[in-house]
């Protein structure tokens, strides 16, 4: 009977096949370490964001006078309201945490490296418009950071020369941030944006089983098969990834909900404090600072003393990420058998971002403006020195099998 | 990997300091919230000097009534003061705007000001008070300077003057020092639990949930042992 059915669904769509392609029969490297769990946290992380989402949509008013008020209704009157709001805030900032331990494993392991550069392309973009969907959600609860963060980073548009003032007007829809703002940011938050982040998302699996998962080792399992074209080295995606992955998420979910129900304001940092004042555009905070995932990049911003060139020091540092297959021009891939200067230059880079994001939380001071200054000069002394070096790199030898 | 751990835990502290901001001291609240009593003495104080002009306009007086354990007749006949009914919003007595033209600034919505400034803060503020022949109410603020109304709580602590060696006596109160730092606690403890009411429940289905997870961990553990058992 079951049977009957998959073979009719099958002889009009390719539901088995697809299954097979991308789980069943989807040949994964065996040998995956903990920085393999944070693809599939990415996607759960996702699916809580989209589904916690819709249930706030239903309650919530995208109106400069009711949405400060709609959001304390949830916290008070919603049955677990508290929980969605809650779930929603902290999958914000886990999202980013997870995508920035999922780009930290591409980084260490060369997963951008030939042939993987469009699936890194396709994650960058991932990247990109989690950024936006999280800068456009944060305005949503119209407090006092969601206002001033808000008018912060769209005066930078501004700094662009001859087009400067329309585009923040455009951007805006008014002269100052008013309800159309919210409006717009609002329609874009809940549809526009998580509707290319589901498709990019859909894209960046394709390429992923196209050209097949890298590994700590960077070898290419597919080029040693055995004789029924299997790779020695893989394993079936179905059932040993989905069962490590399940723990995986236990693991994850412990951290998560830890933080969401004994921490949800994450100390100030997953929701800032005066963030539960409504928005008034009349009195400026003391202190504006970002949510905690812009602040590498917002450090880079402030650390340059003009304004047009702070601004384009920022995009820079974003849009270097995307062309890293092509600064790499090192033929292994793995941190594990490339040079100790190679090493070196990924300690410092990741020494240098946590250094940025702590220094674009604090009020900026002459000495630590100098700290930020240095440390933007590592961060893109990374990717030049990386530029330079891999070209003729001293490597060690890379197994011909990985290791488990 | 070690590097990194290093230098999150050496950047910890440093990022806690910087969250805190101000530099003023405050004093320990000590807010119980299992402590009902005192959260109903707290609602009556507040709903006796606050609430004529500082609203908590996010909270029912239904909730708040079960949450705090009482009976929703004393809520009506002790703490609504004014004509709303007990599904209603706990809005203050005068409008904002006639506020707004007798302070200079509208009074603040206090239902989140305990999340906004921290309890600490709520506490200290609500202590220190002082005479100050300067400023339009005759009082100013240790931890709000300049601070724009009255000394509502005046006959309950009476008034603290600055002495010449930067200490404050306070004489004329109808309490002792004891008995109004554990009113003004009372109040705290309202505010804090307006903040953010579901605070208890949400701690407690907290630890149902990770007690869960924890078993599911082992099981999701133990369930990858065996598939794997076969990889070599």
């Amino acid at each position: 009977m079951v049977k009957n059915i998959i073979d009719w669904i099958d002889a009009r769509i390719p539901m088995t096949a697809t299954y097979n392609r991308h789980v069943g029969q989807y040949a994964t490297p065996k040998n995956f370490n903990f920085w393999y769990f944070f693809g599939s946290l990415a996607l759960l992380v996702l699916v809580n964001q989209l589904l916690t989402g819709i249930w706030l949509t239903m309650n919530y008013v995208p109106t400069a006078e009711g949405a400060f008020a709609s959001v304390e209704y949830i916290m008070r009157d919603v049955e677990y309201g508290w929980l969605l709001r809650y779930m929603h805030s902290t999958g914000a900032s886990a999202f980013f945490f997870v995508i920035y331990m999922h780009m930290f494993r591409g980084l260490i392991y060369g997963s951008y490296q030939k042939p993987r550069e469009l699936l890194w392309l396709f994650g960058m973009l991932i990247f990109l418009v989690l950024m936006a969907e999280a800068f456009m959600g944060y305005l949503l609860p119209w407090g006092q950071m969601s206002y001033w963060g808000a008018q912060v980073i769209i005066s930078l548009f501004g700094a662009i020369p001859v087009i400067g003032d329309d585009l923040t007007l455009w951007i805006r829809g008014d002269y100052v941030i008013s309800g159309a703002t919210l409006n717009r940011f609002f329609a874009l938050h809940v549809i526009a944006l998580p509707l290319v982040l589901v498709v990019l998302v859909f894209l960046h699996l394709i390429a992923l089983h196209e050209v097949g998962s890298n590994n700590p080792d960077g070898v290419e399992i597919k080029k040693n098969k055995d004789e029924n074209g299997w790779p020695i080295d893989g394993i079936p995606f179905h059932p040993y990834y989905t069962v490590k992955d399940i723990m995986g998420v236990a693991g994850f979910l412990i951290v998560f909900c830890y933080v969401l129900f004994f921490m949800p304001e994450g100390g100030g940092y997953f929701l800032e404090k005066p963030n539960f004042e409504a928005a008034n555009p009349m009195k400026t905070p003391e202190h504006i600072a970002p949510v905690w995932y812009f602040t590498p990049f917002y450090a880079i911003l402030r650390a340059i003393p003009d304004k047009l060139l702070g601004v384009i020091g920022m995009g820079l540092s974003i849009a270097v990420l995307f062309i890293l297959p092509w600064l790499d021009r090192c033929k292994v891939k793995s941190i594990r058998y490339r040079s100790m200067i190679h090493k070196i230059n990924i300690a410092q880079f990741t020494v240098s971002f946590i250094i940025l994001g702590y220094l674009g939380v604090v009020p900026a001071t002459p000495e630590l403006t100098i700290a930020a200054r240095i440390f933007t000069f590592t961060y893109f002394g990374f990717f030049v020195a990386l530029w330079v070096y891999s070209k003729n790199e001293k490597t060690k030898e890379v197994p011909t099998r990985v290791t488990h | 990997m070690k590097k990194l751990l290093i230098a999150l835990v050496t950047l910890l502290p440093s990022l806690a300091m910087a969250a805190s901001g101000h530099n003023v001291h405050l004093e320990s609240a000590n807010v119980d919230l299992h402590d009902k009593e005192s959260l109903e003495r707290g609602l009556g104080l507040f709903q006796q000097y606050c609430s004529g002009c500082h609203s908590t306009q996010y909270q029912r007086y239904e909730r708040v009534a079960n949450d705090i354990g009482i009976s929703i007749d004393d809520m009506r006949s002790k703490y609504i003061l004014n004509d709303a009914k007990i599904g209603d919003l706990m809005e203050n007595a005068i409008p904002t705007a006639d506020a707004a033209k007798w302070f200079g600034a509208a009074p603040p919505d206090l239902t989140l000001v305990a999340r906004v400034r921290g309890e600490d803060w709520v506490y200290s503020y609500l202590k220190g008070f002082y005479a100050d022949e300067t400023r339009p109410f005759g009082v100013n603020n240790t931890v709000f300077p300049l601070v724009g109304m009255p000394h509502v709580l005046q006959d309950l602590q009476g008034l603290a003057v600055k002495q010449e060696d930067d200490t404050f006596v306070t004489t004329g109160g109808k309490m002792t020092a004891e008995e109004y730092d554990q009113a003004v606690r009372d109040i705290t403890g309202f505010l804090v639990y307006s903040a953010e009411p579901v605070q208890l429940e949400r701690k407690a289905l907290g630890m149902w949930v990770l007690g869960f997870l924890f078993i599911f961990f082992i099981i999701a553990y133990l369930l990858k042992k065996e598939y794997w058992k076969d990889v070599h």
